[in-house]
């Protein structure tokens, strides 16, 4: 018998989850007053460009956020770890490729520098992750502790200051667009997603997050090495986070310890409105990345409206956060209740 | 006698201690300038405002929770009480800006209550949540700026002394401020209230063990909504006192301290998952926070390894006691199993 895609198990799961319909259903109603509100701004492509060269940055760290908070934990130390390891790729770039190099030692200069980036962030991953792991600090405390040393030493390389003066080849590369329209921090962001996608859905290592999340203690006793587990999984939140510092340095051409300083709250805001839950144990990329387009498409449309000041940006941020988190409370007590009116429980 | 010596080596704060003599003894060789008068007192001018959010922060630790929002509350509470004050004009005495600064904050501290006392979620996010939506009500809804003139009786508050002490050699003087009376009644109040009410009782309760407190009898979202309400009314007391002390306001000069209060607080063995922890401990912890900051200038580390070693010292400090926890359980465990 032949299926259509839409009949296909993980699309009937999809439909039957009420948090992405809901998800969905915010980013039409956007899209739709954004439509009407703005017409012109809509049908520009500049528009959407600019969106997608924006968003990853935030993005690629969610991303590694949602994998910290399913486990039950949680990472808010991407920012100082993507501020620190784009200010590593900064300094090698700088000191491997001076100003006047030729174009192969810049090339290989800005390679070394990537993986030097990519490195340094799976180690400040690894340290986070063994100290949640091993340790046994609570990793809110872990990455808060952390993200002050990161970012410490950030300063201590810069001085505060911020590096600039990049070779121009990476900015080219990096921010710029493929066949001339799609901006190449986006493809990034697209196979990222797409790669953690199939770490979460089709390896152990995804099955086993979601395990350890549910229930830490089961998890542990049912034989996993959850020592390990956690220490990759916060592994690939510091490689996700140097991958949005490197796309910072690509977008703003220069590197500073305090960067994206509201990408923290930001962060965790996506990953929460995506229907991760805080204490772990469930949650769905789709969700999360529905989440950023929201947000992405919530922030550029406050833009057009100058009246609104930047200030109010805080505000709206913290309001959805704190509306979301209620509308689940409120929804999760009504399935309950409709859970144990099955079982026939009294309430 | 034996009973009380080992319940003190084994206490945490014992621990901080020493390291707070053996690093003033440090600075002390090194720069000759820490036991001089000036310099204590600076140290517990500097106390003032963190030690009073650390109360704060400490009673929420407590309680199994965690506030990251009390700068931000804090910031909005005092900005609104001073652009109120000095756009009518404000000439009375100080009294005024205390009681106004203290029911918003407590009116703001019920906001996060309202959350923190119906949702399972934790509290770090919804903190999180309220941090954003007051400093964006400040900055944005309010269009804060710099307020250079507060009202007379503030400043003179601010700058009023309990004595000064002299440096004979350097000639440096130092005064303490009248605000660290604020700080000792405030210590005075909750080590009251968490030690013999109910009401403290029930904090320690419902962060050992939250069911439990509620079969024992505790209103756990009474306590809770409570619990956030004072915390709010403490941390704009911790705000105002700043205002007064600089002489000015500047709106955003709290933003960012959560860390270092919370760092101090759990340093000082308030344990992050609830249930235990002691006024000592935060007030010895504050000090070693500040003592670390105050003398990095006086051995000559450029502030940049500020954040640094604020980053070292919370990883490290968390990790011992979470070492130590970590440890008792396995002991526990072994006797169990």
């Amino acid at each position: 018998m032949q299926t259509s895609i839409l009949d296909s198990k993980p699309m009937r799961d999809l439909r039957r989850d009420t948090h992405i319909t809901r998800l969905l259903i915010i980013l039409g109603a956007l899209l739709l007053l954004f439509a009407v509100v703005k017409t012109e701004g809509f049908l520009n492509l500049r528009t959407w460009q600019s969106m997608a060269i924006q968003f990853p940055e935030f993005g690629l760290m969610a991303l590694g956020v949602m994998l910290t908070m399913i486990t039950g934990g949680i990472d808010l130390s991407v920012v100082g770890i993507a501020n620190m390891t784009s200010i590593g790729a900064a300094v090698v770039m700088l000191s491997l490729a001076p100003k006047g190099a030729d174009t192969g030692t810049v090339t290989i200069a800005i390679a070394v520098a990537m993986v030097t980036a990519l490195v340094a962030g799976t180690a400040a991953g690894a340290l986070n992750g063994f100290l949640v792991a091993k340790i046994k600090i609570p990793p809110i405390l872990v990455t808060l502790g952390s993200f002050e040393l990161f970012t410490g030493i950030a300063i201590l390389i810069t001085g505060g200051k911020p590096k600039s003066g990049l070779p121009p080849q990476y900015g080219a590369t990096f921010a710029g667009k493929l066949f001339g329209v799609i901006p190449v921090q986006v493809v990034v962001f697209a196979v990222a997603a797409v790669l953690i996608g199939i770490l979460m859905s089709r390896t152990t290592f995804g099955t086993k997050i979601y395990m350890l999340g549910t229930n830490a203690k089961a998890a542990q006793f049912s034989g996993l090495n959850t020592t390990s587990l956690l220490v990759r999984t916060y592994m690939v939140s510091g490689l996700y986070a140097s991958l949005a510092g490197l796309v910072m340095l690509a977008n703003y051409n220069s590197a500073k310890a305090d960067y994206g300083s509201t990408y923290t709250l930001l962060t965790v805001l996506i990953v929460v409105l995506g229907g991760v839950n805080p204490n772990g144990g469930t949650g769905r990329l789709f969700g999360v990345v529905l989440a950023i387009a929201i947000l992405q498409i919530l922030s550029s449309g406050l833009n057009m409206f100058p009246a609104i000041s930047n200030f109010y940006r805080p505000l709206i941020w913290g309001g959805v956060l704190l509306a979301v988190i209620t509308a689940n409370h409120l929804s999760g007590k009504r399935s309950h209740h409709r859970i144990s009116k099955r079982k026939g429980q009294p309430q | 006698m034996d009973h009380y010596i080992q319940k003190l080596t084994r206490s945490n704060e014992l621990y901080v201690f020493g390291v707070i003599v053996a690093l003033s003894i440090l600075i002390q060789v090194r720069s000759g300038q820490f036991f001089t008068a000036n310099n204590l007192v600076d140290l517990a001018n500097a106390m003032v405002v963190p030690g009073l959010f650390g109360v704060g922060a400490y009673m929420v630790i407590v309680s199994g929770g965690i506030d990251v929002s009390f700068p931000a509350l804090a910031s909005l509470a005092v900005y609104a009480t001073t652009r109120y004050l000095v756009d009518t004009g404000y000439t009375g005495s100080v009294v005024l800006p205390f009681a106004m600064v203290m029911v918003l904050g407590g009116v703001l501290g019920a906001f996060n209550g309202l959350f923190t006392s119906r949702l399972t979620v934790p509290t770090l996010i919804i903190t999180l949540g309220t941090a954003n939506v007051f400093s964006g009500v400040m900055q944005g809804a309010l269009g804060s700026v710099q307020i250079p003139n507060i009202p007379e009786s503030m400043a003179s508050f601010g700058s009023a002394t309990l004595f000064v002490a002299k440096n004979p050699t350097t000639g440096l003087t130092s005064s303490m401020p009248v605000s660290f009376v604020i700080l000792v009644a405030v210590v005075a109040i909750v080590f009251f209230v968490m030690r013999f009410t109910m009401f403290g009782r029930g904090i320690y309760a419902v962060g050992g063990d939250e069911s439990a407190a509620a079969r024992a009898g505790f209103k756990v979202r009474w306590i809770k909504f409570w619990l956030y309400v004072i915390v709010g009314v403490i941390a704009s007391l911790a705000g105002l006192v700043r205002t007064t002390m600089m002489g000015q306001m500047h709106p955003t000069n709290l933003l960012g301290m959560e860390m270092m209060v919370i760092a101090a607080v759990v340093l000082g063995g308030t344990a992050i998952t609830g249930g235990t922890g002691s006024l000592t401990g935060v007030m010895l912890g504050t000090l070693l926070i500040v003592t670390v900051e105050n003398s990095m200038i006086l051995v000559g580390i450029p502030t940049f390894w500020q954040q640094f070693s604020l980053g070292l010292l919370i990883i490290v400090g968390t990790g011992i006691s979470a070492h130590q926890v970590a440890r008792s359980g396995n002991g526990l465990r072994a006797v169990l199993g």
